[in-house]
């Protein structure tokens, strides 16, 4: 314990300080106060992004070996706060047009991304497991943050029911790995799995600590056969939730995937690598296929979420350096295309100003609404990974990865269930262009929503291939970090 | 310049095809006239230069296209004696049809599309006649093809017009192909497709063979019957020729244009190009003026029976190029490009003519309904005159005659001074003339002599109908819908295709003028008929020496063709009734024609009635249409049909997307099911795959 431990966790110790700080203001200043309070959290995630520069973002291991401030976790980081900071902007209109704008829901927010920031940073599975229960419980709260609104109460609840059985696994693994390998700490596990097991006994007990710590995490980035709670939450919570759902919360935990499955569990590759290869295929198919009957556009972004996530592991299945950058890559444009997709789904209001959620409504909104409508085409094309749009690239890496290790048949695999995915991506923009017009929505009332619909489609449109070699690098950077 | 002359098409064509309705039909038609204009005019003085010799061969590079290996592919205009020859006929031609086509297309809806298709076509057309080596060739060819394809096509909504349009692009297929093997071919045994690099070394590798189908073949023989098969598919020559009389499906100025004044002398074109390449087989040779010979005796004879005005002149066109054919497989290259060049002239000025009398008797075809006509539009009734004297080869040797004169009596003298096969050409040449001179005067005689007989046309009785409410010139789009039905030929394939497979005759046919007044056309497409007229009447006399004097000749060409002086000295050496046949048989032609249309009315309806098996097979065409239907299409459809039903659908779409698209929705159903709202279901899952995960991990 020293000073510099306290200047490598930085950006948490910013958040949390924060946290408190805005729970007062609030406490006392009450609702008026949520405009400031949102503007203040924002600029705790510019602070917090900010101090990245510093130790925070190199200065390695704090606190004794439970802490890691490494490239890798400073590439998370980045992309969770610019994520939360969205979310919270956009929640803006959204609670304030239903009038129940609090104060509390980007508290909620800057604590779930404390933990995030734990999740990526760590280095023991006491952190891991404090730094994820952390995250969700804030989570839980925001998805039933509308609390009078059954479907939200509903997803609320399931959540949380949902996501104590997988903390409980989790947890049950981690015991187990704690128990046969005797330490906590990912290095010590490294270290003590790398020696031969003494009888079979130890040997599947270990696998089986593995196994449960991987389902445990599994159900955080919702990757099937752990996704089931996915297209409920996603559809009951309010909008702005689920689009931080989608995007932060995903990075965070496959940022942890990623970091166990490599530091700790770098030598039982062979044992895991099956698991997230079925995964990941499974995330892939089921993604695509349930997602087709959808007509909610929230229920399908959730699907389309799950079967992203699948893409990514095939990264993660390919076990290399390449393959990490590759999944560090395709989280960061994933981010992009979900938030401007909910971003997109934000603007998609009745009328009386109430938010619609079903796509037949998008029909013909190229004659309504045509920005808004290329907007959402772009964000589809590049989701379905249709070049020369940006979401082609990160699914390339992927399979390059795949390949690169000796994977062909699982990148050919993944290129072929992309076309289930393309389907109902393509539906969409289907429903928008030659779909006789429904009625037209509420107009936009926000120049800052619009600022960033537009900012995210830049960024996926083709114009995103300027930002390979400065992001590929960054990629190659943080995955190196972890071998 | 060059650049100029071959681009500026290609930008009219840009400008008026994506303008088309936002820059007007002004506009349009402004543009590409324009730009043909200027092309033209550029493109005499380089002809000249080459008649005067004060101009030499050029080439001009343009870009760089492909460069793969071996293969050195750029694009490059090539300029020397020939280009200059189809650069005046290509431009003049092309620039004249612009304009007929403002008085002509003045009534259609889609006028700036038509206009950039016919600048199109003259931008494909000069790529083909100036380039330097076989692939830019084929690029052209190509070209052209499409083009065609398009404006025969023009009239979409015609089913027939459509049909037409993808036979003459299927026929073409089967020629091009055996282009492309040609192509490839000369690739393999040349190392180049460069065609100065071709022509300089084919004499080298006269007499080796190469493997082919499994046979040891003259190398030679073998790369130009290839060629060969291209330049027949083009050129209509027989075998290859059906789509051409369907082709007159396309508005009239299109067929003067494309189908017989350039396009489709391409091939000849094509032959005397690489006309090198051909004197090094004898064999190919003799094939070339066999199919010459053969398609020149078989359209003529065709022509003498069809009613239809326009395809009485696409027989002629196909048997006129018959003529080019056997001209150059006797080695006459330069009577062959003389003939083309003349033909281009007399040629388009009868399609426009046969426009203009179309035109005057609201869309009315069929020539039984015409007569009379003398009166009424004698502007066009002395061009259409000028083009008969021109095609039949009117004139008095040693003192003057109009274009067909020089340019047929050369091909028939060197025809029977080169001996050996070139002999049996002469004498089929010579029953030709004949053929042509009745058919030509036929045309004549039917349209503008005798009574009118227009009461009978239905297109004549829509018109006055029409006339009572509403303007004098209405009534074009009632003509074409009702095309669609009437005189078109609902199946290209065409059993039997005549309108009335029992020719009732000019006889029976209803007399009167139904109170139809026909008018003469406008100034814009007079002019091209005058200026036309004069061409008929004196490219024979002026460019003879050039093309085909025995001294000059050679001066002219300058090698860019395989200039056969010896033959030509003993071309104008040939006895005094070889000169004299063409002449007397000429006279005959027009004496029977006389004899049946105008003082015996009554005869041909004997001589049919007579003769019943021989008028059949001319007025079905010699049954091609019904040989290549039952031959190629009726398999081709149900080998097609199997493959569609059975192969496709039934195996591939089954097992394939189909039967995927229904996995992937069975999957969506079934998942849907499995997400029921109920938390315990989830958990089940959950705990189902932890169990699975462990199991798996420990089998492994």
């Amino acid at each position: 314990m020293n000073s510099l431990s306290f200047m490598m966790t930085l950006p948490e110790v910013i958040l949390a300080l924060g946290a408190l700080a805005l729970l007062m203001v609030s406490a006392y200043a009450g609702d008026r106060a949520a405009s400031f309070v949102i503007g203040a959290t924002v600029a705790l995630f510019v602070a917090a992004a900010v101090s990245l520069i510093g130790p925070a973002g190199s200065g390695g291991v704090a606190f004794g070996g439970l802490y890691r401030a490494d490239g890798f976790a400073a590439f998370a980081k980045l992309l969770i706060y610019i994520a939360s900071a969205i979310s919270v902007i956009a929640a803006h209109g959204y609670f304030s047009r239903l009038g129940t704008l609090r104060c509390e829901y980007p508290i909620l927010i800057l604590l779930s991304a404390t933990g995030m920031g734990m999740m990526v940073s760590a280095a023991d599975l006491l952190t891991l497991y404090v730094g994820l229960e952390l995250q969700s419980l804030a989570a839980y709260v925001l998805a039933s943050f509308l609390r009078r609104d059954t479907r939200a109460a509903e997803a609320g609840l399931k959540y949380f029911v949902l996501g104590a059985l997988a903390s409980g696994i989790l947890l049950y693994g981690i015991s187990l790995l704690y128990g046969f390998t005797g330490t906590t700490s990912f290095e010590g596990i490294a270290h003590a799995l790398a020696v031969p097991p003494a009888s079979t006994g130890i040997a599947t007990a270990r696998l089986f600590g593995l196994v449960f710590v991987f389902v445990g995490l599994a159900f955080k980035i919702s990757a099937v056969p752990f996704h089931m709670w996915t297209p409920d939450v996603y559809e009951g919570a309010p909008t702005p939730v689920t689009a931080f759902f989608a995007s932060a919360p995903k990075v965070a935990a496959m940022g942890l995937l990623v970091r166990v499955a490599v530091s700790a569990l770098g030598t039982e590759t062979h044992a895991w690598q099956q698991i997230v290869i079925f995964s990941a295929l499974a995330s892939t198919i089921l993604g695509g296929v349930a997602a087709i009957g959808q007509s909610n556009i929230k229920r399908l972004l959730a699907y389309s979420s799950i079967n992203n996530v699948g893409f990514a592991l095939i990264g993660l299945a390919a076990g290399t350096a390449d393959g990490v950058a590759a999944v560090m890559t395709y989280m960061t444009v994933y981010v992009a295309m979900t938030l401007g997709s909910f971003l997109c789904v934000l603007q998609m209001r009745d009328a009386a100003g109430n938010p619609v959620e079903t796509i037949a409504s998008l029909s013909g909104l190229s004659r309504t609404r045509p920005g808004l409508a290329a907007a959402l085409a772009i964000f589809m094309f590049s989701l379905a990974g249709i070049p020369p749009l940006f979401g082609f690239w990160p699914k390339f890496l992927v399979f390059d990865a795949a390949v690169g290790a000796h994977l062909t048949w699982l990148a050919a695999v993944g290129i072929a269930t992309s076309v289930i995915g393309a389907f109902y991506y393509l539906k969409i923009v289907k429903t928008m262009y030659f779909d006789e017009p429904a009625p037209a929505y509420a107009p936009s009332q926000s120049a800052v929503e619009g600022g960033l619909i537009a900012l995210t489609a830049l960024f996926v449109s083709p114009l995103g291939y300027f930002a390979i070699p400065a992001l590929g690098a960054a990629s190659l950077a943080a995955a190196k970090a972890l071998f | 310049m060059i650049k100029l002359i071959v681009f500026l098409p290609l930008l009219a064509a840009i400008v008026a095809g994506l303008g088309n309705r936002s820059i007007g039909n002004t506009a349009a038609k402004l543009v590409t006239t324009g730009a043909l204009f200027v092309a033209c005019a550029l493109s005499w003085p380089i002809f000249v230069g080459f008649l005067t010799g004060s101009r030499e061969a050029f080439v001009e590079p343009v870009l760089t296209f492909i460069r793969s290996g071996d293969l050195n592919v750029d694009w490059a205009l090539r300029v020397d004696a020939l280009t200059a020859v189809m650069l005046v006929v290509v431009t003049t031609v092309s620039a004249l049809v612009h304009l007929y086509s403002w008085g002509y297309m003045a009534e259609d809806d889609s006028q700036p599309r038509f206009f950039a298709y016919l600048s199109l076509f003259t931008f494909a057309m000069l790529m083909l006649v100036t380039s330097d080596n076989l692939v830019q060739m084929f690029f052209g060819w190509e070209g052209v093809g499409l083009a065609s394809y398009l404006l025969i096509g023009f009239w979409y909504y015609k089913p027939s017009a459509n049909a037409a349009a993808i036979k003459a692009f299927v026929v073409n297929r089967v020629g091009d192909f055996g282009f492309s093997l040609g192509i490839f071919g000369v690739f393999l045994v040349f190392g180049t497709v460069s065609i100065p690099a071709i022509l300089a070394a084919a004499p080298g590798m006269a007499g080796s063979t190469i493997g082919f189908l499994g046979h040891r073949v003259d190398t030679m023989t073998l790369l130009c019957l290839l060629l060969f098969i291209g330049a027949m598919g083009k050129s209509a020559q027989l075998g290859l020729h059906t789509w051409l009389p369907d082709a007159m499906e396309g508005p009239t100025p299109v067929s003067a244009l494309i189908h017989a004044a350039t396009m489709v002398t391409a091939g000849v074109f094509m032959v005397c190009r690489l006309s090198p390449l051909f004197e090094t087989s004898h064999v190919a040779l003799g094939v070339v003026t066999f199919i010459g010979a053969a398609t020149c005796l078989f359209a003529a004879t065709v022509g003498t029976v069809q009613n239809d005005i326009k395809r009485v002149i696409a027989y002629s066109t196909c048997s006129q190029l018959g003529y080019m054919f056997f001209a150059a497989g006797v080695g006459a290259y330069g009577a062959a490009m003389f003939h083309l060049f003349t033909h281009a002239f007399f040629k388009a000025l009868l399609f426009l003519g046969a426009g203009s009398v179309i035109h005057a008797m609201h869309h009315e075809q069929d020539m039984r309904y015409y007569g009379a006509l003398r009166k009424h539009i004698p502007i066009t009734f002395w061009a259409m005159t000028a083009g008969t004297l021109a095609i039949t080869g009117v004139g008095i040797i040693d003192v003057f005659g109009f274009a067909g004169f020089y340019s047929k009596d050369a091909i028939l003298e060197a025809a029977y001074a080169s001996g050996g096969g070139g002999r049996i050409a002469f004498i089929v040449g010579i029953f030709v003339a004949l053929l042509t001179s009745f058919y030509s005067w036929r045309l004549v005689f039917l349209t503008f002599f005798g009574k009118a007989r227009w009461a009978g046309s239905e297109h004549i009785q829509h018109a006055v109908h029409d006339a009572h409410g509403h303007g004098h010139d209405h009534g074009h789009d009632h003509a074409h819908a009702h095309d669609a039905h009437h005189d078109a030929h609902p199946d290209a394939e065409g059993a039997g295709s005549e309108p009335h497979a029992h020719d009732p005759g000019v006889e029976q046919v209803k007399h009167g003028t139904a109170g139809y007044h026909p008018h003469e056309s406008p100034w814009t497409m007079l002019v091209p008929l005058g200026v036309l007229t004069l061409g008929a009447i004196f490219a024979g006399y002026i460019f003879s020496p050039y093309f085909v004097g025995a001294e000059t000749g050679g001066a002219f060409w300058k090698g860019s063709i395989a200039f056969n002086e010896h033959l030509m000295h003993a071309m104008h050496g040939v006895p005094l009734w070889v000169k004299l046949a063409p002449a007397a048989v000429m006279l005959t032609g027009l004496a029977i024609a006389w004899w049946g249309y105008i003082a015996d009315t009554g005869m041909p309806a004997r001589f049919t009635s007579t003769f019943q098996l021989l008028y059949k097979f001319l007025l079905n065409k010699w049954y091609f249409d019904e040989l290549y239907h039952a031959v190629f299409v009726v398999p081709a459809f149900a080998i097609g049909r199997f493959l569609w039903k059975r192969g496709d659908q039934g195996t591939i779409d089954r097992f394939g997307p189909d039967g995927a698209a229904a996995l992937v929705s069975a999957g969506g159903v079934l998942t849907r099911k499995l997400q029921s709202g109920y938390v315990y279901t989830y958990a089940l899952v959950m705990l189902l795959g932890l169990a699975g995960a462990a199991t798996w991990a420990m089998a492994s």
